[in-house]
């Protein structure tokens, strides 16, 4: 348990951080905000795309299935992160002041 | 500069702007900066990871691969949001959080297929990934098909007893898989993946519609929670930012917005329990408006600190724009605060009351937008509503079904008492019901705006 907290300190700092950020920024939100937010922490998200981008791109050449996988986590994660941040948009145009 | 030390730099600014973005997204005023700061930080961070990664010394290869794969998810996400109309917002949401869950899963898979053996920890990340993947993408496809009514919902009492005991399996797999490899091997990956995905399924399955924003926000943070796994399973730190930014912001919104419907969010998840999902509509019978008199009205009114009129498009029908400016005036000569609500659509074109009232001379600064006045709602005492209906409808926030679903209105129950004043209970232009009218707080009064409005002055004058 101690040599498990020792060894992987930083990634327990970073965790810790930022789960208290995350509470920090979302406090206080206007509940006209909600969906627009949602949908912005969604796109966020789609940082999962990196990942697929690392095991697509250290994939051997001959190992067909994961390549194929690869290929799709790639499309899938892009769907996530180029929708999320279009449609958040779309939503926040409407908040644009008139006049 | 090395390689590495661009790679690392491209992550510290994608974090960054994750941080700065989220946080600008919670303010009308600065949320679209927010929204393309966080994208700008996105696209930072994939061509970092595309030219700079590296894994034993090994640059990333099959690029034209991933460029291509890139390139048509670009097409197609920006068609589909680009697309979709206002009203089917949720569901696009929903669709988009399920690629990234399904996104997770997979890196999981390959991940477990190319290295199926390693310490108890690796095991335990990949597989983590994989269910929490699974359970967002599964949950959220079904989420999307419930919002466009292609799925209906199922609500039976033993569903939830069956979701129990399939989240008891999944995790007693999980802990076999991660304690003794050998158990299932290869199949490990097969069996999470069928078993999470189909506790997605049956977890969103018996929620109502009503509710389903709440779940796509909790499922938003699942995936947020999934691509954090991904950042441990790499040492990635913007993945890891990223992801944990979103799973905990997630969680909280996800409790603000049941907070919001006054509802907690185990009530959500197993309210099909004992009550058989009548969360939308129907059970209106039942439900029955309050009158008022227009001697309580005025007290009400002569009394109160602060009173708010919100003017509508039966304002505009019934001309009575200057005795509402009359009303206003002896109101304030009682010391009453008085002001102005306008919905940027009331009436039916944007400006449509600025102009109705000042051509009655009413001051401009008492004309209050509804950005400003709505957190001002729960500190006012009397809401009068003048033929406004659809700007007013509490549908708009909390029923997707609703077709003026995501519009912002004027959150008039916040306030302390509302008085609505219409001719009849007909609906308003969307051809709506308006809960509102059935509100605790709601009291009517029937009649003609001007007729009304000017026996209400006669009332003061009385007082």
């Amino acid at each position: 348990m101690s040599t498990f907290f020792i060894d992987n300190q930083d990634l327990i700092y970073i965790v810790v951080l930022s789960v208290l950020l995350g509470i920090e920024v979302i406090s206080n939100v206007p509940a006209i905000l909600h969906t627009p937010l949602m949908s912005g922490a969604n796109a966020i998200h789609g940082v999962v795309i990196i990942g697929a981008i690392i095991v697509m791109g250290h994939a051997s050449p001959d190992d067909y299935l994961a390549l194929a996988l690869g290929f799709l986590a790639v499309l899938l994660g892009t769907l996530n992160v180029v929708g999320g941040f279009v449609v958040t948009n779309r939503m926040l145009e409407m908040f644009k002041k008139k006049k | 500069m090395t390689p590495d030390f661009l790679l690392q730099l491209s992550y510290l600014a994608g974090s960054v702007t994750f941080i700065i973005g989220l946080k600008q997204l919670s303010s009308p005023d600065s949320a679209r900066k927010g929204n393309l700061l966080a994208a700008f930080g996105m696209v930072l961070a994939i061509v970092g990871t595309v030219l700079f990664h590296t894994k034993d010394n090994q640059p990333i290869g099959n690029i034209p691969w991933i460029i291509a794969a890139m390139g048509i998810g670009t097409v197609i996400g920006w068609l589909m949001a680009m697309r979709v109309k206002m009203t089917a917002m949720p569901q696009m949401v929903s669709f988009f959080n399920g690629m990234g869950g399904a996104c997770a899963a997979i890196i999981s898979i390959i991940e477990f297929h190319s290295h199926p053996h390693g310490s108890s920890g690796y095991l335990l990340t990949v597989f983590l990934g994989l269910i929490i993947g699974s359970v967002s993408f599964s949950g959220s496809v079904i989420a999307y098909g419930k919002l466009d009514e292609k799925i209906k919902d199922l609500s039976a009492r033993y569903l939830t007893y069956i979701n129990l005991g399939l989240l008891i399996a999944t995790l007693a797999v999980l802990v076999i898989a991660v304690a003794s490899p050998e158990t299932f091997g290869h199949n490990a990956v097969w069996i999470l993946l069928a078993l999470s995905s189909l506790y997605g399924v049956l977890f969103v399955m018996p929620i109502g519609g009503a509710d389903m924003p709440v779940v796509i926000s909790l499922l938003n943070s699942f995936t947020g929670m999934a691509a954090a796994f991904g950042g441990f399973l790499y040492d990635n730190p913007v993945m890891l930012t990223g992801g944990i930014l979103v799973g905990s912001a997630g969680t909280i919104l996800t409790i603000l917005m049941c907070n919001a419907m006054n509802r907690s969010l185990l009530n959500v998840i197993i309210g099909s329990f004992g009550g058989g999902g009548t969360s939308s509509s129907g059970a209106r019978g039942e439900q029955v408006v309050k009158e008022i008199s227009l001697t309580d009205t005025a007290i009400l009114c002569a009394y109160a600190g602060k009173v708010t009129i919100v003017p509508g498009y039966g304002l505009a029908v019934a001309q009575a724009q200057h005795i509402c400016h009359e009303l206003e005036k002896k109101l304030e000569d009682k010391g009453v605060d008085v002001n102005y609500a306008i919905h940027p659509v009331a009436g039916r074109m944007p400006g449509h009351m600025n102009v109705l009232l000042a051509e009655a001379d009413v001051p401009y600064p008492k004309l209050v937008e509804m950005e400003d006045i709505n957190p001002q709602m729960n500190s006012t005492d009397v809401v009068i509503i003048v033929g406004a209906n659809d700007v007013v409808n509490p549908a708009a926030e909390n029923d997707p079904g609703s077709p003026i679903y995501g519009m912002p209105v004027l959150k008039v129950w916040e306030a302390k008492n509302v008085i609505v004043l219409k001719r009849s209970m007909r609906a308003g232009y969307a051809g709506i019901e308006n809960e509102l009218f059935f509100h605790p707080k709601t009291k009517m009064l029937f009649g003609d705006a001007k007729d009304m409005l000017g026996k209400l002055v006669g009332e003061l004058k009385e007082l």
